[in-house]
C-alpha cells in the first residue's frame, strides 16, 4: 500500500533512473496476451481551463464555481471501477490531461494515485506526467505536485512570440513559459517535454526556425512540434473564415515540420513519432503505449479507452468512451460507480486497422513480433508483400518492409495519411481472403 | 404520323378516343407489363370532377368538334405559365381547390427540386360555359432557352396560345421567340398580362410593348394575377371565344401527330398524341410515317392529369440542360454519369479522297471530337452559328456589347422596344454561347437581361482539335474543339479548372493543354510534403480511423488516368468556365 511519503520517494528515484531508464520498444520479450490484458496505461482527464485557447476543441470547460472535492472523488471512483472491470493489476504508466491539469490541486493528483496504487501495482518508477500551464505553475506548485507523485512535465508552450501567444489566446508571455520550463528541469531533470505549434497564419519559416533554436537552449530533452488544425467551431477557425486573420499556409507549414525535424535530428534528438522527439531515450512511455495499442483506462468526463472486459470470457477489445459533460458524467460516477456512455467492440479487423495506423507514427513502425501479437496467421509480407501499390511506394523510398518489419521511412512519414489510404485497402482485401499467400518467407 | 394499319380482333370498354386534340395511347414497350394496372393513374390527392372521374364512364363521343379547344401556354421563364396552369385546373374541378396546388403539372423531381419545367405536360380539361361542356386540351410547356424544340413540338398540337407576359418585366426575349414560333404556326394569341397583384406590376406599359412588338391591340390583353387567381375565369371564357376549334375528319383514315413520349416501366411506351383525322382505338394496329413500324395500341386515354415516370434522351443546348439531364439520370437510374464537353455539330469539308470514300460524302458533320479530321485531309472547316436575340435594360447595353464581342459575335440589330429597353441581335458562334454564355449575360445585367437564340447556319471557321493532358495521358473526355483564336484562352481555363479540382498525391501532377504536339497551357498541382495528422493519442484514434476509412473509400471511386486520381466531378467543374466573370 503505497503512502504520500512512499511516493515522494518514489519520484526523486524515478528520476535519477531516467537517464538508465530500459528503451520500452527493445524490451525482452514481450508479455503473454494473458499478462498484457492485465496492463494498461492510466488516462485522467481534469476538464476545467481558465479561458479557451483560440485553437481549442477538446473537451474543456470554464468552472463556474470550484468543484474540486467533487471531481477528485468522482475521479478516484471511476479510476477503482474502471480498474476492475478491466481486470487491469498492473498500471504502467499515468497521464493527467485536459483541459488545465495543472489547475487541480495536488491534493487531487495524489489521492488518484493512491486510489490507483491500492487497486492495482503502480510501480514504483512508472511515468506519471502532468500537462502543465505556465500560468498556473509556479515553482512551489511545481513542486507540490512532485510531491503528490508526478514525475513527468508537459509544458503547452506553443510559442516564442508573444504576438502569436495573443493570437492563440494563451494566458501566459514567453517570458513566464520560459521561466516555467527552467523550474521544472530543475524539479524534474531529464523529464520535461515542451510543445511548440507550428503552421501559424501568417508565420513565416525563418522566424519560426529561430523561435525553434532558441528552444533548444531551454529545454529538456523532449518536444512535441504540433502543426495547427483548424478545427471547426473555435474561435481561431472564425476569425480565419471572416478574413480576420489569413488561412495558414500549408506549404510553409510542411516547409517548417521539414527543416523542424531535421534540426532536431542534428541537436541529438530522435523523432520517434510523427510529432514526438526525445534525446537520452526520454521518450513518454505513456503515449508509446497508444501507437503500440496497448490496453488504457480513460478516467474523467470525456476520457477515451481500450480496454478488454475481465471476466466475461471474451477476448474483445472494446473502445470506450466517458460521459463528455462534467456534471453528468459525475452524477453518473456517483451512480454507477462509472460514467461509461460508450462502449464500442472493436472487430478483429478494426483492430488490426489500428495497429497499422498507429504503428506506423513510429519510427520504428510494426516489427514482425509486434505484428504476431495481434494476427498470429497472417504476416506482415503476406499482407503487403505482393500487392503492386505496396510496391510502389517501396520503391519510392517512403515505405520499408524487411526482416525488421514495416515502417515508414524518414520521408514516408511526413505522408503517412496518404500511404494509408493505399495499406489500410489492402490490409482489407488480405484479411478478406484470409489464407496467407504462396510466397516463401511469408 | 401514325396511320391506321387495320383493326384489331377486338375492341376494349375502355374509351373510344373521338377526343381530338390531346390523347395518350399506350405502346408496348420492350418489357410486358408484369402487373395490370388501372388506365389511369391519378395522384391519391386530387378530387375529380364528377365526369372525368372513371375512365369507364367517358365517352368522348359527347364533345362535337365545335365544343373542343387545343391550347398552349407560352411565356418567357417565370412569367407564370405554370401557376396559371394550376388555376386552370383548378377552375375547372380537374383538381381540388384547396389544396395547395403548386406547379401541378410539374412532375419530375428535377422540375419541382428546380422550380423549372422540362417536359411538357399535357391534360384535358372540361369547362361549362353557357349550358355548355367544352373539353380543352391545356399543353404546359417549358419556358427556358434550352427547350425551344419541345415547345414548337407542342405548338404543332394546338390552335391556339395563352401568351403570357408578366406586367413588372414586360417582354422578354423568350416572349419574343415563343410568340413567333406560335405566329408562324398561325396559331390565335391571347396576351395575357399576370402578376398584376405585384408592387411593381405596370400592366398599361406591358399592353403598350404588346401592342408595339407584336402588332396586338391592348384591348384584347387580359389582365391577371395568377397566384391570387383574380380574373382567370376570363382567360377560360377567351380560351372558347378566341381559339379557333380543330379541323378534324373523323371519317378520314387516322393522322396523329406525336408531341412528346414518355416510357413507363409497367406498361412499356406512351405517346402523347394530337389526332388531327380519324379515330384510334384499343387494339388498332398503327404505323409511323417516319419509320414504317408497326404498333399495337394497348390503351387510349387523356390526361386528367396523371403521372407518369419520364424517360427522354435530349442534345444538349446549354448548361442547364445538361444539368438537369445529368440529375434525372441520376435520381431516375441511380447512374453515376461521366460528362464530357459539350461539343457543336461542327462541319469539314473533305479534301481527301480516301475520307470522302470512307464517309461517303465530301461534307461531313463532326459530333465528337475524337473523330476530328486533320487539317491537312480538309479545305475547309465549319461551324454552327445562330442568331441571337438579347432584350435588356439600357444601363446594361455596354457591357453585354462587350460580352458579345468577347464571344466572336457580330451585331445585326440594336433597337429600343421602349424607353429603357433595348434589343439587339448578334451572330454567335454557337460554341461561344453553349457552355456559359447564358449565366453571364444574367450576371453582367443582374438578372434582367433575356436571351433566345434560332438557327442560323453555318460559317467558315479556322477550327483547331486540343488535347488536355494529365501527366502525359490525354484525357478522352475533354479533348474539345476550339477556334484557333481562343485555344490559349479556353486551355488556360480548363487547366486551371482541373487544378483546383484534383486531388493532391504524393508527386506533381502536370496539367496540359496541347494542339498536336504543341503545348499551349500548363498548371500544375504540387505533390504532398506533408500529409498526417499531428496529434494521435488516445482520444483521437477512433475519429482518426474513421476519417482515413472514409477517405479511402473515397479514393476507390477515383478513377485513374496514368498514375492520376481524378474524381468524377473533376470534368463537370471543368466544363463551367467562368470567362467573363
Amino acid at each position: 500500500m503505497a503512502v504520500p511519503g512512499a511516493r515522494a520517494r518514489g519520484w526523486a528515484a524515478a528520476a535519477k533512473t531516467a537517464q538508465r531508464r530500459r528503451r520500452v520498444e527493445d524490451a525482452g520479450a514481450s508479455p503473454s496476451p494473458e499478462m498484457a490484458s492485465r496492463r494498461a496505461a492510466l488516462y485522467v482527464h481534469w476538464p476545467y481551463c481558465e479561458k479557451r485557447c483560440s485553437y481549442c476543441n477538446f473537451n474543456k470547460y470554464i468552472p463556474r464555481g470550484v468543484q474540486e472535492a467533487a471531481m477528485r472523488n468522482c475521479l478516484v471512483t471511476e479510476a477503482q471501477t474502471l480498474l476492475q472491470l478491466s481486470g487491469v493489476r498492473r498500471v504502467e504508466s499515468v497521464f493527467f490531461g485536459g483541459g488545465t491539469p495543472s489547475l487541480a490541486s495536488p491534493h487531487t493528483v495524489s489521492a488518484v494515485l493512491e486510489a490507483v496504487a491500492r487497486t492495482a501495482h503502480l510501480p514504483a518508477d512508472s511515468e506519471v506526467t502532468l500537462e502543465a500551464n505556465p500560468t498556473s505553475a509556479s515553482g512551489s506548485r511545481l513542486a507540490a505536485f512532485g510531491a503528490a507523485g508526478v514525475n513527468r512535465l508537459s509544458i503547452g508552450l506553443q510559442s516564442l512570440d508573444d504576438s502569436e501567444l495573443q493570437l492563440l489566446g494563451r494566458t501566459h508571455s514567453a517570458d513566464d513559459a520560459l521561466r516555467t520550463l527552467a523550474e521544472a528541469r530543475h524539479l524534474f531533470p531529464g523529464r520535461v517535454s515542451v510543445d511548440l505549434m507550428l503552421g501559424l497564419p501568417a508565420q513565416r519559416v525563418g522566424p519560426w526556425i529561430r523561435q525553434l533554436q532558441e528552444l533548444l537552449h531551454h529545454c529538456d530533452d523532449h518536444l512535441s512540434l504540433y502543426q495547427l488544425s483548424l478545427e471547426r467551431g473555435t474561435a481561431l477557425f472564425a476569425q480565419v473564415q471572416q478574413g480576420a486573420l489569413p488561412a495558414p499556409d500549408p506549404e510553409l507549414a510542411a516547409e517548417m515540420y521539414q527543416k523542424g525535424r531535421a534540426v532536431l535530428r542534428e541537436a541529438g534528438f530522435r523523432q520517434y513519432e510523427v510529432s514526438n522527439f526525445a534525446r537520452n531515450g526520454a521518450l513518454s512511455t505513456h503515449n508509446w503505449t497508444y501507437w503500440q495499442c496497448g490496453q488504457y483506462l480513460g478516467v474523467g468526463p470525456g476520457a477515451h479507452g481500450r480496454f478488454m472486459l475481465q471476466g466475461t470470457g471474451s477476448h474483445t477489445r472494446e473502445a470506450r468512451i466517458q460521459t463528455l459533460e462534467p456534471d453528468n458524467w459525475m452524477k453518473e460516477v456517483m451512480l454507477s460507480g462509472h460514467g461509461t456512455r460508450k462502449r464500442v467492440p472493436l472487430g478483429k479487423l478494426e483492430l488490426l486497422e489500428e495497429v497499422l495506423a498507429m504503428g506506423l507514427r513510429t519510427d520504428v513502425g510494426i516489427t514482425h513480433q509486434h505484428w504476431q501479437q495481434f494476427e498470429p496467421q497472417l504476416t506482415l509480407n503476406d499482407v503487403f508483400g505482393a500487392s503492386e501499390e505496396v510496391k510502389l511506394l517501396l520503391e519510392q523510398g517512403l515505405l520499408l518492409l524487411d526482416d525488421r518489419g514495416l515502417r515508414c521511412s524518414w520521408e514516408g512519414l511526413a505522408v503517412l495519411d496518404s500511404l494509408l489510404l493505399t495499406l489500410l485497402p489492402r490490409l482489407q482485401e488480405a484479411w478478406q481472403q484470409g489464407t496467407p499467400s504462396l510466397v516463401p518467407g511469408g | 404520323m401514325w396511320t391506321l394499319a387495320g383493326r384489331g380482333w377486338w375492341r376494349g370498354r375502355a374509351l373510344a378516343p373521338w377526343v381530338t386534340g390531346a390523347a395518350n395511347m399506350a405502346l408496348p414497350g420492350p418489357r410486358p407489363a408484369p402487373t395490370r394496372r388501372a388506365p389511369a393513374e391519378f395522384r391519391a390527392s386530387d378530387r375529380l370532377s364528377s365526369s372525368a372521374s372513371l375512365k369507364e364512364k367517358l365517352d368522348m363521343s359527347i364533345f362535337p368538334v365545335e365544343n373542343i379547344r387545343n391550347f398552349s401556354i407560352i411565356a418567357h421563364v417565370d412569367h407564370g405559365k405554370s401557376t396559371l396552369a394550376d388555376r386552370l385546373l383548378e377552375l375547372t374541378g380537374t383538381i381540388d381547390k384547396t389544396k395547395n396546388n403548386k406547379q401541378v403539372l410539374d412532375k419530375l423531381q428535377v422540375e419541382r427540386e428546380r422550380g423549372i419545367t422540362v417536359k411538357a405536360q399535357t391534360a384535358s380539361l372540361f369547362y361549362n360555359c353557357e349550358r355548355k361542356q367544352y373539353l380543352l386540351n391545356l399543353i404546359d410547356t417549358p419556358g427556358h432557352v434550352d427547350f425551344s424544340y419541345e415547345v414548337s413540338r407542342s405548338l404543332s398540337a394546338c390552335q391556339g396560345v395563352l401568351l403570357v407576359v408578366d406586367a413588372n418585366e414586360g417582354i422578354q426575349a423568350q416572349t419574343v421567340a415563343n410568340f413567333f414560333l406560335a405566329f408562324e404556326a398561325q396559331l390565335s394569341v391571347i396576351p395575357v398580362i399576370n402578376k398584376i397583384d405585384l408592387k411593381n406590376a405596370d400592366p398599361e406599359r406591358v399592353e403598350k410593348q404588346i401592342e408595339k412588338v407584336f402588332d396586338i391591340p391592348s384591348s384584347e390583353c387580359i389582365k391577371i394575377s395568377a397566384k391570387l387567381g383574380t380574373n382567370v375565369e376570363s382567360v377560360l371564357q377567351a380560351v372558347i371565344e378566341r381559339i379557333p376549334p380543330p379541323k378534324v375528319h373523323r371519317k378520314n383514315p387516322l393522322r396523329a401527330l406525336v408531341f412528346d413520349s414518355i416510357f413507363d416501366q409497367y406498361r412499356g411506351v406512351i405517346a402523347n398524341v394530337a389526332l388531327f383525322d380519324g379515330v384510334v382505338s384499343k387494339g388498332d394496329k398503327i404505323i409511323s410515317a417516319y419509320t414504317q413500324k408497326t404498333y399495337e395500341v394497348n390503351e387510349v386515354g387523356i390526361l386528367n392529369p396523371n403521372e407518369h415516370s419520364t424517360h427522354k434522351l435530349l442534345g444538349f443546348l446549354g448548361l442547364l440542360h445538361m444539368e438537369v439531364f445529368n440529375q434525372r439520370l441520376e435520381q431516375e437510374y441511380n447512374a453515376s454519369v461521366i460528362l464530357t464537353t459539350p461539343t457543336v455539330p461542327y462541319k469539314a469539308v473533305l479534301s481527301s479522297a480516301k475520307l470522302i470514300k470512307e464517309y461517303g460524302d465530301k461534307e461531313i458533320t463532326i459530333i465528337n471530337p475524337a473523330q476530328f479530321p486533320d487539317k491537312s485531309k480538309v479545305s475547309e472547316y465549319l461551324e454552327p452559328v445562330v442568331l441571337g436575340t438579347i432584350i435588356t435594360p439600357d444601363e446594361f447595353t455596354g457591357k453585354i456589347m462587350m460580352l458579345c464581342q468577347a464571344r466572336r459575335a457580330i451585331q445585326k440589330n440594336m433597337i429600343f422596344i421602349d424607353q429603357n429597353r433595348v434589343m439587339l441581335k448578334y451572330l454567335f458562334p454557337l460554341n461561344e454561347i453553349v457552355v456559359d454564355f447564358y449565366d453571364s449575360l444574367k450576371s453582367l445585367s443582374s438578372g434582367y437581361a433575356s436571351f433566345d437564340y434560332e438557327d442560323a447556319g453555318y460559317q467558315t471557321a479556322e477550327l483547331v482539335k486540343m488535347d488536355i493532358l494529365l501527366n502525359g495521358n490525354i484525357v478522352e473526355e475533354l479533348v474539345t474543339i476550339v477556334h484557333k483564336d481562343k485555344a490559349h484562352f479556353v486551355g488556360k481555363a480548363i487547366c486551371e479548372r482541373l487544378k483546383d479540382s484534383l486531388p493532391r498525391q504524393l508527386f506533381e501532377i502536370a496539367i496540359q493543354a496541347a494542339i498536336g504536339s504543341k503545348i499551349i497551357a500548363r498548371e500544375t498541382v504540387k505533390a504532398y510534403r506533408k500529409n498526417v495528422l499531428a496529434k494521435c493519442y488516445g482520444g483521437d484514434i477512433t475519429r482518426k480511423m474513421k476519417l482515413l476509412k472514409r477517405q479511402a473509400e473515397g479514393k476507390k471511386k477515383l478513377r485513374k488516368i496514368g498514375n492520376v486520381e481524378v474524381p468524377k466531378d473533376a470534368f463537370i467543374k471543368v466544363l463551367k468556365t467562368q470567362s467573363d466573370k
